[in-house]
This record gives C-alpha cells, sequence and structure tokens, in this order.
C-alpha cells in the first residue's frame, strides 16, 4: 500500500512537469495551428535563466589567499562574489542561496522576449504552410538553439541547488499513519508540483475568465470569424505565444534543482512532452494536463521492481506502449477533437 | 588494378607528390607499396583522434582532445616534455616517432558506435591515420576497437570502464589503459567493508545496458565476497532523466546502501535524486544509509554539486597524486590550460605516450610490431605506479583509486580526494574469465 | 529506355554518371593541398552516400507519394542491419543472403508496424511510427542484448559457426563480407598527378543497388500504384467516395518503403559488419527526413542529394578542427586571422551541428522544395535571359 502511494507521488511530480511542457505546446497549436518542435528548447532554456541568473549573482572578484595554495603550487585565487561585497557576507550568500526562485522573475520576461521575436520572427511565416515544414523549421531551430547554449555552458550538467530551506524531505508516512520513513518525499519536489498545479490552474483561469482568453478561446475555434468582427487576433496570437514561452520557461527555472540542467534536456522532454500531447489529444488543454498526470503515474509504476520482475523492460517502454493502445482504442487521443492535424 | 584491404593514402600523400609530373596516371599496385595500412612513408606520421565532440559527453571528449594535443606537442619536442621525463622507458626523444613529426586528425564519435566507426573510417581511409585513440564510452570503444581490427591499424582505448572491452569483446590490435568494473569492485569492497561494516544490506541501481551489467555484477561479487546482502538490483533505462521513482522505494526495502552503476549524466541525475530524497540523513538497521558511486568521474561530478560529498567511487587516475609522473603531467596541463586534467585526459595521454614508445622499441609502425611491443610491457612513471600490459588480454594493471567526494573542496576542481592506492596485486584476475578471443594481430595490407 | 520516358531515362542516366564518376567527383582538390579537407571521395563515405541514398528514396515512396509521415523508419533500417549481421554470425560472410534477409525481415516489420499504425492519419500515426522504433530502440539496447548486443552492438566473433564459410581466416582473423569472393573493402587508387582517386568494390557495389532501387522507384512513380498513391495524399475522403478502399495502397507503400530501410540497413551491415542500436533511435528517424526535405519531397532526385549534403555536413564538417582553421588562415596578418579563425570555429568541428541547423532553417523557409526547388530557380534565371517570358521559378514539384 505504502509503495503504491509512495509512486502515485512520484507520478504526480513527473506528471506535472509533462503536464506543465504539454500545456505550452498546446497552446501553441491549439491558437496558433503550429507544430512547435522548439518547444523543448523553450524549457531548457528557461533552465538556463535560473543557470545565468546564478552565475550573474555570483559574478566575483578575485582575492589571493596567500595561506593556501591551487593544484600548481601558486596561491590560491578565492573567488568572492561581488553580492557579498554589496549586501554584506550572510545577505549575499542567502540571496545567492534563493537563485533558483529570484530566477523566476529573471525568466518570465526573458521567455516572453524570446517567444514573442520567435512568433514574429519566425513562427508568423509559417502559419499557412504545411505542419511537417513547421515541425522542421522549429526542429531545425531547436538544434541551433541548444548548440548555442552548448557553446556558452559547455555539455556537462550543471548544478543549480535549491535553497536550503527546502532540501530535505519530508515524512509522508508518518504523517499519515505508516511507518516512519516509509513515504519520503522532497520538499522541493513538493513546490514543484505545488508550482505546477498553480501555473496550470492559471492557465486556465486567464482562459476561462478574462476577456483576453474568451478573445483567444474564439480564435481558437474560429479564427477567420474573430478576424471579420474586427479584433486584431495576430497580436493576441503573438502575446499567447510569448505565455506558453514563458510556461515552458518557468516549468525549466523550477526543475532545475531536482535534476542539473544541461543543454540537451530540452531534447529529452521533447519527444515525451509531444506523445503526452498527443495521447491527449491535439490542441485540448485538459487533456494535455490529464495526459501528462496519468503518463507520470503510469511511467512511475512501471518502474517498480515488482512490475520489472514479472515484464523485463517494461519501465523501458511503458510510456509508448501507453500512447499506441490510447490512440488505437481513442483515434484522436483523450480529449482530442476531430479533425485536428490528421491530414 | 591490385587488391589492397583499405587505402594507404599516407604512401600516396608523398608518393603522389614526388611522382607527379613523372608518369601520368599511374597506377599504384599495392605489393610494392606498403607492408601494412597507411605505412607511413613521408617525415611525418598521423594518429587519429575519435573523441566524443558532440552529445552528453562533449566535455569529456574536450578535455581528451587537450590531453593528446598536449601529448603530441610533448612527443615532437615541444613543451616541458610532461611525462616523457618520469617515463621509466626512455626510447622517445622528443623528435616524434621514430624520427616522423607527429601529426593528428580528429573527429567526432556523437558517443554512437554509428557515428564513431564513420569517423574513425574516414581517419583510416581518407587521413592515413595509423593508430585510433579516444572515445568516452564502453560501446564505442568495442565498436571502433573491432574496426582497427579489420582495418589493421591499432586502437588505443580512451576511457571505458566495461569489462567487455579487454574481455568478451577483446581484439589483438585493440589496448586499453584504463581500468574496468572488475578491478572498481574489488578496490572498493574493501575500503567499503572497512567503513561501512560487514553487514550490510546493499539495494542496486543499474543502468541498463552492457556497462551496467558488468559493473553491477562486480561490485555485487566483490561486496557479497565481504558479507554484504543484495538486497535488490533494478535496471534503469538510459534515457531516464528522473530517477526518483527507482530511488523512492529503497528505503522501503529495507536496504542501507545504495549502489548507483550509473555514468555520466545518469550518474549525476539519480545521485542528485538520492540526496533529494534525503537518503543520506536516514538512519536504517542502526546503520547511516550510504551511496556509493562504482565509477567517479570528476568532470561529471561536477554536474552533482555538493552532492557528492562523503561519497565512496572509484577511479583510474586522479590529479592529487604525488608521484613524479602525476606532478609533471599535472604541471604541464595546469600550465597549458589553467585548470587540472581529468582522468579521461591522463589515459589519454598516457595512451599515446605508450603507443609511440612501443613505436620507438619496435622500431616500426607496423601494428604487429606495436602489439608485440606493447604486450607484457611493464613500465612506470606514468602516474599509477608500476604498470603491466597484460600480453593475454590487453589490459593495463596498475594500482586502483577508492575515492570519496570531498567535504571542504578549495576550488571547483577539488572535489574528490584519494581514500586508498588499491596495490595492483588486489585488483588483478585471471584473463580467461571474461570469455572472449584476442585473435591475431593484423596489419592490414 | 528501360521502359522509361525520355525524361526519366535522362535523370536515371545523370543519376548513374553521378553514381560511376563520384570518385572524380567527390575529390576535386589535389592530395596534400588545404582544401583536400573537403574531398569526400573516400570509401566509406561515398558508400554512406549509397546507403542513405536508399534509404531516403524509400522513405520519399511513403512520405513524398503519400503525405504520411513516419517518425519511426529507422527502426527498419537497424532490424535490416541486425538481420544481416546475424547472417554474417551465422551462415557465411557473402552480401547476398544477408541483404535479402535483411529485406525479407524489415518487411515483415513494416507490415506488422504499418498495419497497426495505418489505422490512424496525420499527427497521430507519426506519432504511432515513432513509438515503435522508440520501443525497439529502447528494448534493442537493453533487455534484448543477448539478441542485439546491447550498448556495444552486434559485432561479429571469432567463434561464430558460419555453416557456410569459416569461422575464421588463416591467418586467425574474422572474415570480411564480400561477394564471391570479391572482398568489399578492397580498393584500388589512382594517382592522376597529385591527384588519388580511390575505387572502392564495395562502393560500386552499393551504387549499383542504388540505381536499382532508383530504378524502381521511378517505375513505382508512374505507376498507376503511384497515381493512386498521390490520390491520397491529395485528397483521402474523395478516394473513399469513388468507392475505393486506400489502407491496402498506404500500406503497400510502407512495407515497400520499409523494406528499402531494411535494404540500406543490410548494405550498411555488408560494408560494416556492426549493427547498433543507436540506429534505430528516433534521431536517426528524423534524419531520414530531414534528407527528403533537404533534397526535395515527392521528387525522385531530391532524396538522394539530400542525403548526401547531410552525411556530408555531418563527416566532413565534424573534422574540421582549430588547428586545420589556423592552416587556412594562417596567410592572414595575426589579429585577422584570429578572428576568422573564432568565427570559422563556431560552425565547424565541434560545433557543426549549428550549421547543419542553420541550413536546415534557411532550405525550408526559403525553399520550401528543398535543392532540387534550388535547382530549378538557378536553371529559370538562365532562362529568363533568353526570353522575356517572365516564367517564376515558383515550386512545381520537380518529378
Amino acid at each position: 500500500m505504502d509503495a503504491i502511494i509512495l509512486q502515485i507521488l512520484n507520478g504526480l511530480d513527473k506528471g506535472s512537469a509533462y503536464a506543465l511542457i504539454a500545456l505550452g505546446l498546446t497552446l501553441i497549436f491549439g491558437t496558433l495551428g503550429v507544430v512547435n518542435f522548439a518547444h523543448g528548447a523553450l524549457f531548457m532554456i528557461g533552465a538556463f535563466c535560473a543557470v545565468t541568473l546564478n552565475k550573474l549573482l555570483t559574478l566575483s572578484h578575485v582575492v589571493i589567499d596567500e595561506t593556501k595554495t591551487d593544484f600548481l603550487g601558486n596561491p590560491l585565487k578565492v573567488q568572492v562574489p561581488y553580492v557579498n561585497d554589496i549586501f554584506g557576507e550572510a545577505a549575499g550568500a542567502a540571496i545567492i542561496d534563493w537563485s533558483v526562485p529570484l530566477a523566476i522573475f529573471f525568466a518570465i520576461p526573458v521567455m516572453i522576449a524570446i517567444g514573442v521575436i520567435m512568433e514574429r520572427g519566425l513562427i508568423k511565416h509559417f502559419y499557412k504552410r504545411p505542419h511537417a515544414d513547421q515541425i522542421l523549421v522549429t526542429f531545425g531551430l531547436a538544434i541551433v538553439l541548444q548548440e548555442i547554449i552548448k557553446y556558452f555552458y559547455g555539455a556537462n550538467p550543471i548544478p543549480t541547488p535549491a535553497p536550503d530551506a527546502f532540501k530535505g524531505s519530508f515524512d509522508f508516512g508518518a504523517a499519515i499513519g505508516f511507518d516512519a520513513n516509509t513515504i519520503i518525499y522532497p520538499y522541493w519536489r513538493l513546490v514543484y508540483f505545488g508550482f505546477a498545479s498553480l501555473i496550470i490552474g492559471a492557465v486556465f483561469a486567464f482562459l476561462q475568465f478574462t476577456t483576453f482568453g474568451m478573445v483567444v478561446r474564439a480564435g481558437m475555434a474560429d479564427r477567420e470569424t474573430v478576424g471579420l468582427l474586427g479584433i486584431n487576433i495576430d497580436k493576441r496570437f503573438t502575446i499567447m505565444f510569448g505565455l506558453a514561452a514563458a510556461v515552458a520557461g518557468l516549468a525549466g527555472v523550477m526543475y532545475t534543482p531536482i535534476n542539473s540542467p544541461n543543454y540537451h534536456m530540452g531534447m529529452d522532454f521533447l519527444v515525451l512532452s509531444f506523445v503526452v500531447v498527443v495521447v491527449g489529444g491535439m490542441g485540448s488543454l485538459p487533456g494535455a494536463v490529464l495526459a501528462g498526470f496519468l503518463l507520470g503515474i503510469l511511467e512511475s509504476f512501471a518502474s517498480m521492481r515488482e512490475v520489472i520482475d514479472i515484464i523485463p523492460g517494461i519501465n523501458q517502454v511503458i510510456i509508448y506502449l501507453v500512447a499506441v493502445i490510447i490512440l488505437l482504442t481513442r483515434p484522436r487521443g483523450l480529449m482530442g477533437r476531430k479533425g485536428v492535424m490528421e491530414d | 588494378m591490385s587488391k589492397t584491404n583499405l587505402t594507404r593514402r599516407g604512401v600516396l600523400k608523398s608518393g603522389a607528390v614526388a611522382g607527379a609530373g613523372v608518369a601520368l596516371p599511374t597506377i599504384f599496385t599495392a605489393s610494392s607499396a606498403a607492408a601494412y595500412t597507411n605505412e607511413p612513408t613521408g617525415g611525418s606520421v598521423t594518429l587519429g583522434f575519435n573523441v566524443p565532440q558532440t552529445g552528453p559527453y562533449a566535455d569529456e571528449g574536450a578535455d581528451e582532445l587537450r590531453a593528446y594535443e598536449l601529448a603530441v606537442e610533448h612527443l615532437n619536442g615541444g613543451g616541458d616534455g610532461g611525462m616523457l621525463n618520469t617515463f621509466s622507458s626512455k626510447a622517445l626523444q622528443g623528435n616524434g616517432i621514430l624520427g616522423k613529426k607527429v601529426e593528428f586528425v580528429t573527429g567526432d564519435t556523437q558517443t554512437k558506435s554509428d557515428a564513431a566507426r564513420a569517423s574513425a573510417k574516414s581517419m583510416i581511409e581518407k587521413d592515413g591515420a595509423v593508430m585510433i585513440t579516444g572515445g568516452s564510452s564502453s560501446g564505442v570503444a568495442v565498436a571502433v576497437q573491432a574496426l582497427c581490427q579489420e582495418a589493421g591499424v591499432i586502437f588505443m582505448a580512451g576511457l571505458t570502464h566495461s569489462n567487455d572491452t579487454t574481455g568478451k569483446d577483446k581484439r589483438s590490435n585493440g589496448f586499453r589503459h584504463f581500468f574496468n568494473s572488475y578491478m572498481s569492485g574489488a578496490a572498493l569492497a574493501p575500503i567499503l567493508a572497512n567503513n561501512y561494516g560487514k553487514d550490510r544490506k546493499a539495494y542496486h541501481l543499474t543502468a541498463d545496458y552492457n556497462w551496467g551489467y558488468t559493473t553491477e555484477e562486480a561490485v555485487r561479487t566483490s561486496t557479497e565476497a565481504m558479507g554484504w546482502e543484495t538486497v535488490a538490483a533494478v535496471k534503469t533505462p538510459l534515457t531516464q532523466t528522473d530517477f526518483s521513482s527507482y530511488i523512492a522505494p529503497v528505503l522501503q526495502s529495507g536496504a542501507d546502501v545504495l549502489v548507483l552503476n550509473h555514468y555520466g549524466g545518469n550518474m549525476v541525475n539519480s545521485l542528485t535524486n538520492a540526496v533529494q530524497f534525503g537518503l543520506r540523513e536516514k538512519q536504517i538497521n542502526g546503520h547511516n544509509f550510504e551511496i556509493i558511486v562504482p565509477l567517479f568521474s570528476r568532470l561529471m561530478a561536477r554536474g552533482a554539486g555538493e552532492n557528492i560529498k562523503g561519497i565512496f567511487g572509484s577511479a583510474n587516475w586522479h590529479w592529487s597524486l604525488q608521484d613524479e609522473g602525476s606532478k609533471a603531467f599535472v604541471k604541464s596541463f595546469g600550465t597549458k590550460y589553467g585548470f587540472p586534467p581529468s582522468q579521461a585526459a591522463h589515459t589519454c595521454y598516457v595512451q599515446t605516450l605508450l603507443y609511440a614508445d612501443a613505436c620507438e622499441r619496435a622500431g616500426t609502425f607496423n601494428p604487429c610490431g606495436v602489439v608485440e611491443a606493447l604486450e607484457d610491457f611493464e613500465f612506470d612513471g606514468l602516474g599509477n605506479g608500476k604498470t603491466l600490459y597484460r600480453g593475454s588480454d590487453h589490459q593495463c594493471f596498475k594500482d586502483v583509486l577508492v575515492v570519496k567526494g570531498k567535504e571542504n573542496p578549495t576550488s571547483e576542481f577539488d572535489l574528490l580526494e584519494i581514500v586508498e592506492v588499491t596495490p595492483r596485486g588486489q585488483v588483478e584476475y585471471d584473463a580467461s574469465i571474461f570469455g572472449g578471443e584476442l585473435g591475431s594481430c593484423n596489419a592490414g595490407a | 529506355m528501360f521502359g522509361l520516358e525520355k525524361k526519366d531515362a535522362n535523370l536515371l542516366l545523370f543519376v548513374a554518371a553521378l553514381a560511376i564518376f563520384a570518385p572524380f567527383i567527390l575529390n576535386p582538390f589535389p592530395e596534400g593541398s588545404a582544401m583536400a579537407q573537403f574531398n569526400a571521395g573516400y570509401p566509406d563515405l561515398m558508400q554512406r552516400f549509397a546507403i542513405f541514398g536508399i534509404f531516403a528514396i524509400g522513405f520519399n515512396i511513403l512520405f513524398g507519394l503519400t503525405g504520411y509521415l513516419s517518425f519511426g523508419h529507422a527502426a527498419f533500417l537497424g532490424v535490416g542491419s541486425y538481420a544481416a549481421v546475424w547472417m554474417f554470425k551465422l551462415l557465411s560472410m557473402n552480401v547476398i543472403p544477408a541483404i535479402i534477409l535483411a529485406v525479407i525481415i524489415s518487411g515483415l516489420f513494416a507490415l506488422v508496424i504499418g498495419y497497426v499504425s495505418l489505422r490512424r492519419s496525420g499527427i497521430y500515426f507519426s506519432i504511432l511510427t515513432l513509438a515503435f522504433a522508440q520501443m525497439c530502440f529502447a528494448l534493442a539496447y537493453s533487455v534484448l542484448t543477448p539478441i542485439t548486443g546491447g550498448e556495444t552492438g552486434l559485432q561479429l566473433a571469432l567463434d561464430d559457426p558460419r555453416i557456410l564459410g569459416v569461422s575464421q581466416t588463416p591467418e586467425g582473423n574474422i572474415p570480411v563480407p564480400g561477394l564471391f569472393g570479391l572482398e568489399m573493402r578492397e580498393s584500388f587508387e589512382m594517382a592522376v598527378g597529385p591527384w588519388v582517386f580511390t575505387f572502392n568494390i564495395g562502393y560500386y557495389f552499393c551504387a549499383i543497388i542504388m540505381l536499382l532501387s532508383f530504378y524502381l522507384a521511378i517505375r513505382i512513380f508512374r505507376s498507376p500504384f503511384g497515381m493512386m498513391l498521390r490520390a491520397i495524399k491529395s485528397n483521402q475522403q474523395r478516394l473513399n467516395y469513388t468507392g475505393l478502399n486506400p489502407r491496402p495502397y498506404t500500406l503497400a507503400a510502407f512495407v515497400i518503403s520499409g523494406m528499402y530501410a531494411g535494404l540500406a540497413g543490410g548494405l550498411m551491415a555488408s560494408m560494416d559488419p556492426l549493427a547498433g542500436a543507436e540506429r534505430m533511435q528516433w534521431t536517426a528517424s528524423g534524419e531520414v527526413v530531414l534528407m527528403t526535405i533537404l533534397g526535395g519531397v515527392g521528387t525522385l532526385i531530391g532524396p538522394v542529394l539530400g542525403a548526401g549534403l547531410l552525411k556530408y555536413m555531418e563527416n566532413i564538417l565534424s573534422k574540421i578542427n582549430k588547428g586545420v582553421l589556423e592552416g587556412w588562415f594562417s596567410f592572414m596578418p595575426d589579429g585577422m586571422s584570429d578572428t576568422f579563425v573564432f568565427l570559422t570555429n563556431l560552425f565547424v568541428g565541434k560545433q557543426w551541428h549549428i550549421t547543419t541547423g542553420v541550413i536546415f532553417m534557411l532550405v525550408i523557409i526559403f525553399l520550401p522544395g528543398g535543392l532540387v526547388e534550388l535547382g530549378k530557380r538557378i536553371s529559370g534565371m538562365f532562362r529568363k535571359k533568353d526570353d522575356d517570358n517572365t516564367k517564376s521559378a515558383k515550386a512545381e514539384p520537380a518529378e
């Protein structure tokens, strides 16, 4: 029982990352009709916003410490961050410690700007082109973006720890009456889950309860008619793209303490999140979220050793297997509409 | 028209230039031109450095390439000579190899066996390389080694840790200086028993491919021999990035040690996740919960940040070693590039020197001569103490380092401390235990 | 000629000429010159051109004609090479049975995967094929290691049975693949002044098979069957209304293109007897899509050109390192050469992915018809000079 609860928790946590990326993909697809293969790259760039902020905060000047030596036997050069000089050592250290949450505020404008530039500069010209062209041009863009990041940050993962306050884990088991140490869960992952739920809720509320959202939804349903009503739908769509980029970016920022970011993390997530979107049904926002959590949970269960012992290799293929089964039984995914992306 | 096995571009390069303007066109005949693949006839010899330049191991590849460039510089008599001065064999003069200037070509393995073979082939067929070296994974090493055997050139493996490279997939033309899974297990086990006691229950997470299997097997056998119990061993997909669902059940299993048979990105992620779950703060069966990473890579460990503190693992070499060879190498590498070399860089540098030295001693670049010179060659002064290139499987036997994540690093390079240098005698094994056949050397033409 | 229209026959002859003279065409620079870095006329790369040409031609039969975008085609290539290597291990080192088995096995795989995947269309079809291919890759890399060799790939060993051949050569080596005694890796070289041209048996074997495949593709494109496939692409619904069931036709196209992929895989194993699981990864499937689009979807020659371009970039650009660049720009003054080395270095060596990414984007943005369209536009520009008839070189898929 406790093992099952634990894997559900795990699944929710994994699922929230899938759901966030899939949500952004679906927003773009639903509003603009564009299949964005660079979405994984946006997630990756978001993560590197956190890395960049961390680097900015730890920009240092060198103080030579004569008492110690470096590996060549020269006096050790100690890096002292400027932040420490400005705010004092304790406050400076605290700011650096909190660089990942702070990066949220850094990432939002950056990601919106990147999203808007991408839409105006590239995607706009592809609205009328076949989906295959859209996939390929954004795929090319994704390669270029990740190679640029690699050029500046290298190929190895870069550690970006969570604030000290969130280190360690919470003993769920003890809290709900199981033995201690049976169900433990890291604080930061709980934060991630909460954060993801918040963003998902906010996106839905935004689309559901604001005039802007209403127009966008109308545009998703029938772009031409909305245009004929004299509404500048293009501008709104550009903003939507910026928003979707921000959602992907924030998912990336908050993900950095879970796994140290590297330049190809976007590609790692891209294929999975595509499967999630398609399983959810192209263009369906609730479908994307639902599929994200569903696949996250199934993946977690498939990784239990009791399951692997029965079906070896199931953990390798579970996501794809589920995708095949769902697509064969529900032709348009869980909640897809007819006629979308079927030609 | 003549029959040749692969090409001898090196011959033709010089031959063609010399013959230009004499008789056109000339068709070269093989038998008269070369005794072996890519026999260098001009004033230079070409080596092929085949390392991952794209993909997840690109940084490791970059460090290997730095080491190769340094080695070439030293072989050609440039720089401060590095380990040439400490190497026990004095055959190398700093005038290239056999008087020929050393040149090199580079290629990208992409950490894919296909791409690595394509790149190696182009070095052999197009650039006339007589030796291929490099790589940062066992899959690539085994694939390129087989290719070199077929083509009749020497392969000096870079970083490859699987038993298979000099075990079941060994080839006569291939040589490995790096240590392997078996040695990791043999070196680690006694240290673990000393530090953590003999009544431990271990839980293995294993990367689901050949290297993972051999490493799990090695660590399991050697720890079980000391009295540890293996509670479970779970295989994780190579493409896994989030290991939470594999790590969460560890505590429930009653295990008090977690062994992460992962490398590279997998290792960084699984270790980070395990620490996140607070495993190391737990008390199980009256023991502190511990994590072990059998193969440590300092370059990669940086990605795990503070999480590696206090974690045991093994390594082939570390820059903080204080023998003369290591000191000389760290000094020339550090002076040239500004940071200390990784173990990948070290093994690549050493392999290049060993190859060059073998050519000098054999008096030829002929692979069969080189093989003979390297087999059962005993040397010292290259950073690992007295080392033997065993003839029966072309594996180097030398001391193995047991290392631990440092608690108070003074710099970003100072991540590991050496806990023990396990003597060579303790990690030796019989060459036949992994199966496979060495075959005979192939000189190509 | 050969039952082809004049235009097609000319195209076939053109491709044949390219293939026969490839060792000359691809080695335009003299040995030892700075530009020799760009020579591609060595056996391995020429073989790859032909092999990936076959792969892309086959892919184009599916994608170009029916519009079904398979994102898992590399799986068939992988299966084909595994089948071929197993033949080498068990039967003999003759390439013919290996290739035949590769084609059959990949055809069967394609039949099963196609039968299931073709129940859906559009992106749902793409994801289904992707899912199957990823499953093949993941399993081949891990739990199927006894059959596939896993991480290290499936390779030959000295103790393989090879019933109709020998386990090892008298010298104690593994025998090499050949065609009735003609070894695939045999080459002979011709030096003409400073130029060196390499003629390789394996390459010509691949080239002949590539030409046959190309010929077959032309026949398919021009056949009633090809017409039917195009009808499926343009409007499947209308086709349904006429009472025709398009499924058997698309399935046939899928299987044919899967067999092409298997043929390519079998050839790959014949040239280099090792099969690795990475061949089946989704990025490998993506690569053939890129080749086809770079060259020109739905055109006959486009995929071959696209395959050539992509493989050329992968193999040539990645080998240009800083030392090479310094050599090129050494004639310049110091500061200037440093700048040039730095700028060029952004796009070659370990950064070669950027160049492919950029070229790829440029082609899709400005040349939706790929290289074939580029050719048309250029020839269109010349024609414009002749007469004032401003015929725009609009993308009209060349066939």
